[in-house]
């Protein structure tokens, strides 16, 4: 298969950007999509330009690392990580257009490279259950139904990738923070901190920069890991709970 | 040099009670006078980071990706064992550690391998209460189930993203505490030296990996959750920048390398596509609690699997192994899945691959039960297969996944540098020759949460905490330089073969001769290759781009650097172990019915290789396994 690729490229968070063409040949559709970035990228150092920088680790679409804004769609056509998505998605002869995650929040670093640290620090701000090593009662102390368990686990496999923002025009990160918030208020552990946990996450989430959430629902129509928009509602009804009842009750 | 264990004396199940007893401790108020260096955020650093930080340490964690949550740990699909016996099924911390000892093909210590099994259980506690979902029975308790290597139920599992929420519970309580001031985060920073001096660790050199910048970190102690070496290999299953950079620097500063022959290849990966492949994706060892594994009886035989009748198949394992029958340990079932495949017998394009089949577990359990359970498996293989696993088994073929070799560690998993400590994969000391599935997540928390929060108290408390060198010392001023002096020798030589083909070029060697079998002509012919490869690399690779700016070429050259020479010290390790053990088999060793025969009079040690110098040859340490417990047998799964 061949394909003309325009490659958004920016050599630093100070220079401005620009798409630059590229074309690659004899891609096979057996590849993934970054794989066909490391056959362009190959051919690039030989012909002794810079290679296209892009974030990516575990490429089996676990680790959340990989990003690229293809065709007008975080990850890609699919709900899928760009290290998951294979050629055989694309048509033979196919203009691909490719571009960093775009949202304030999360500057661009270089290329397709974009800092998402605004997401370490909304954990950092409540995303946890305050529980020192060594002081866990034993594990089957506190029964859980098996669909809790469900629901917190469907919640908790966000992988922090960053899709949620890339597709919102608000560049909204209400999905992730729902997913986190959701995840722990689920659970019967996450029960002390229930009020204290949303109210924090939101705040961070404001100061990060993060655009209001106006319901769309394009954020999880992307998410790679299909993060239900329910986790929105459940986020609201906690952060309104938190806002209206006392600390106590 | 005198390789010393610690091992504390006493009857093994007590040893690590008495041992935490008689190790000193700082008192919590000079906690604070400490600081201590992390490198990596997996299930060990992430762990150790966190906990050490709560109790009062300072802590600088690094990790190279751009947040601590995205290290490999994450990618872990199956589960992880505990000694719960929840399932009222035999099971017993004797029991666990028995047949981590029997699967490691008796090359592992007695006395780590019983505390690992003993501190199993704290772990699941922990990490229940930390919110990680694990999955669970209508009544709501925990659910288990059976992994390779074990006759018991003792697995605990999330889906198959187990790695993942494991890691993402120890990367928040890691996270609270980097809000709390505790613990420096640096993302995007590779470690790329050591510091010494005096003989001890004193701190380390890394590179910014977005500025370049060339920074100094100092502290009491510096702590290795690297990970694995797999990635010597070129295609593994691990992540694209898992590499061994920190490990050998470290080996080449005095940290003696616990044999670094001991790999394991996972026999259920989806097998290669092409060329162009830049990884290998695992599918879950517990597949195989459902999967059948099986080739046609006939050599060449190229219909469809659904045209083949049941009596035309042959299912290898169930029939070799019929007590363990599919969920043999890893290296045997690798191993016999390449004996099928050499024999002309494999499936596929490529004929290297042999059928996971769930047809008569989709006819006895029903779609949805096994949807349930290995959902997002079938997922991620429809999505790189373009097959549905529902519909046609699967096609597998085995992968290097794991390293059971890594940093000789002492029983406080210090290393041969007082003040360098390894944990997790990257330490050699709790798998022997095999890791068991679901062990790797359980080894990683287990030193991370329980065991270095102990060991490490007593070295600091042991020097001091005036026994630190600051930043401005000579020691650091030469390793800074020495890391810029290969930076700038790289940068320099603008040859005309990519890194990437230069790592292609050595996996192929690594596999072709140090993989799933080996033997003595082919491991000296192997030696030679890697090192003219070494030298051609020196002198011809191009990296292009500057130190000064985000410079993707120039992280994997400095990676491909070290595995050249990591390379030849495998392949000297294999070469010198005349026996077959475990992951390690050597065609010359083999029973009649072509199992491991491993050859306890001579190699019951560890190898723990010295670094003597650039071009020297390493220099061999024995530490002799003692086994006062367990008796050493032909390891059988028939």
């Amino acid at each position: 298969m061949n394909f003309t690729l325009k490659v958004w490229r920016q050599k630093n968070a100070q220079s401005k950007g620009e798409f630059k063409t590229y074309h690659v040949k004899d891609i096979s559709p057996d590849m993934s999509f970054l794989e066909m970035f490391d056959v362009l990228n190959e051919e690039l150092l030989l012909k002794g330009e810079d290679p296209i920088a892009f974030d990516h680790d575990c490429r089996e679409g676990i680790c959340g690392m990989c990003s690229m804004y293809i065709n007008g769609h975080p990850h890609g056509p699919g709900q899928t990580t760009t290290c998951q998505l294979h050629m055989r998605m694309f048509k033979d002869g196919e203009t691909i257009v490719v571009e960093p995650w775009r949202a304030k929040p999360f500057p661009v670093i270089k290329d397709l490279v974009v800092d998402r640290s605004a997401f370490d620090r909304i954990i950092q701000a409540g995303g946890y259950i305050s529980v020192n090593t060594g002081s866990a009662p034993d594990a089957n102390e506190i029964p859980i139904p098996k669909e809790v368990a469900e629901a917190a686990f469907n919640a908790a496999t966000c992988i922090g990738c960053g899709a949620c923002v890339a597709a919102c025009k608000n560049a909204s990160a209400m999905l992730f923070v729902a997913a986190k918030v959701a995840h722990l208020a689920l659970l019967p552990q996450g029960q002390p901190e229930r009020k204290r946990r949303v109210e924090r996450m939101v705040a961070q989430m404001d100061a990060e920069g993060f655009g209001a959430c106006t319901n769309t629902g394009a954020c999880a129509a992307e998410c790679p890991k299909e993060i239900s928009l329910a986790n929105i509602a459940l986020l609201n009804r906690e952060y309104l709970a938190a806002k209206l009842t006392s600390e106590y009750v | 040099m005198k390789l010393d264990s610690k091992v504390p004396e006493g009857p093994l199940a007590e040893k690590w009670t008495r041992h935490k007893f008689n190790l000193k401790l700082v008192n919590p108020a000079n906690k604070r006078k400490y600081e201590v260096i992390v490198v990596g955020t997996g299930l060990a650093g992430a762990s150790a980071a966190a906990t050490l930080a709560e109790l009062g340490y300072n802590v600088k964690a690094f990790c190279f990706q751009d947040s601590p949550r995205r290290a490999h740990s994450i990618a872990a699909q199956g589960g992880i064992n505990a000694a719960k016996n929840y399932q009222n099924d035999g099971d017993s911390v004797y029991r666990l550690f028995y047949d981590t000892i029997k699967g490691g093909d008796y090359r592992a210590r007695e006395a780590n391998v019983y505390r690992l099994a003993e501190v199993s259980v704290n772990i699941i506690d922990q990490c229940v209460a930390q919110g990680v979902p694990f999955a669970r029975e209508y009544g709501g308790l925990l659910a288990n189930r059976s992994f390779g290597g074990a006759q018991v139920s003792r697995t605990f599992y999330a889906r198959g993203q187990t790695g993942q929420q494991l890691l993402l519970g120890a990367y928040s309580a890691m996270s609270r505490q980097i809000a709390a001031g505790k613990i420096k985060m640096y993302p995007r920073t590779e470690m790329l030296e050591l510091v010494v001096h005096d003989g001890k660790a004193r701190g380390i050199i890394t590179r910014n990996l977005i500025t370049g910048k060339i920074e100094r970190h100092s502290a009491h102690a510096v702590l290795l959750c690297t990970g694995g070496y797999g990635n010597v290999y070129y295609l593994s299953t691990n992540a694209m920048g898992s590499n061994a950079t920190a490990i050998w620097r470290a080996h080449k500063k005095g940290a003696f390398f616990g044999n670094p022959c001991f790999t394991q290849i996972h026999p259920t990966c989806i097998p290669v596509s092409g060329d162009h492949q830049s990884k290998l994706t695992l599918m879950s060892e517990s597949l195989r609690n459902d999967g059948r594994v099986w080739v046609p009886k006939k050599v060449g035989d190229t219909r469809p699997p659904h045209e083949i009748p049941e009596e035309e198949r042959d299912y290898f394992l169930e029939r070799k192994y019929p007590s363990f029958g599919n969920l043999v340990p890893r290296d045997v079932a690798s191993r016999n899945v390449k004996y099928v495949c050499d024999e002309g017998r494999g499936v596929g394009a490529s004929k290297m691959a042999v059928y996971l089949d769930f047809a008569d577990a989709i006819k006895r359990d029903g779609i949805d039960v096994i949807r349930a359970k290995y959902g997002n498996l079938f997922d991620i293989y429809e999505k790189i297969t373009g097959e549905d696993p529902y519909k046609t088994p699967m096609r597998i073929y085995p992968a290097v996944h794991y390293t059971m070799g890594g940093l000789w560690v002492d029983y406080n998993l210090m290393t041969t540098i007082p003040g360098l400590f390894a944990l997790g994969e990257a330490n050699f000391s709790d798998h022997g020759a095999n890791r068991l599935g679901a062990s790797a997540l359980m080894q990683g928390l287990a030193d991370g949460y329980f065991i270095i929060p102990y060991t490490l108290g007593d070295y600091l408390a042991t020097i001091g905490w005036n026994d630190r060198i600051s930043t401005d010392h000579p020691a650091f001023a030469e390793a800074e330089q020495e890391v810029k002096d290969r930076i700038g020798t790289l940068l320099g030589i603008n040859g005309k073969k990519t890194v990437d083909q230069f790592h292609k070029e050595l996996g192929k060697i690594m596999w072709d001769y140090c993989g799933m079998s080996r033997n003595a002509e082919g491991l000296k012919g192997a030696k030679e290759k890697i090192r003219q490869l070494r030298e051609e690399y020196w002198q011809n690779v191009r990296v292009g781009g500057t130190n000064e700016e985000l410079n993707i070429t120039l992280e994997k050259a400095l990676r491909v650097a070290d595995f050249l020479e990591l390379g030849e010290l495998m392949v000297d390790d294999a070469l010198h172990r005349e026996e077959s053990c475990g992951g390690h088999f050597r065609e010359e060793y083999q029973t009649p019915d072509g199992e491991a025969l491993r050859n306890d009079e001579k190699f019951a040690y560890v190898a723990a290789w010295e670094y003597k110098g650039p071009n020297q040859p390493h220099q061999l340490h024995k530490e002799e396994l003692i086994f006062e417990n367990v008796k050493l047998t032909q390891r059988s799964y028939k």
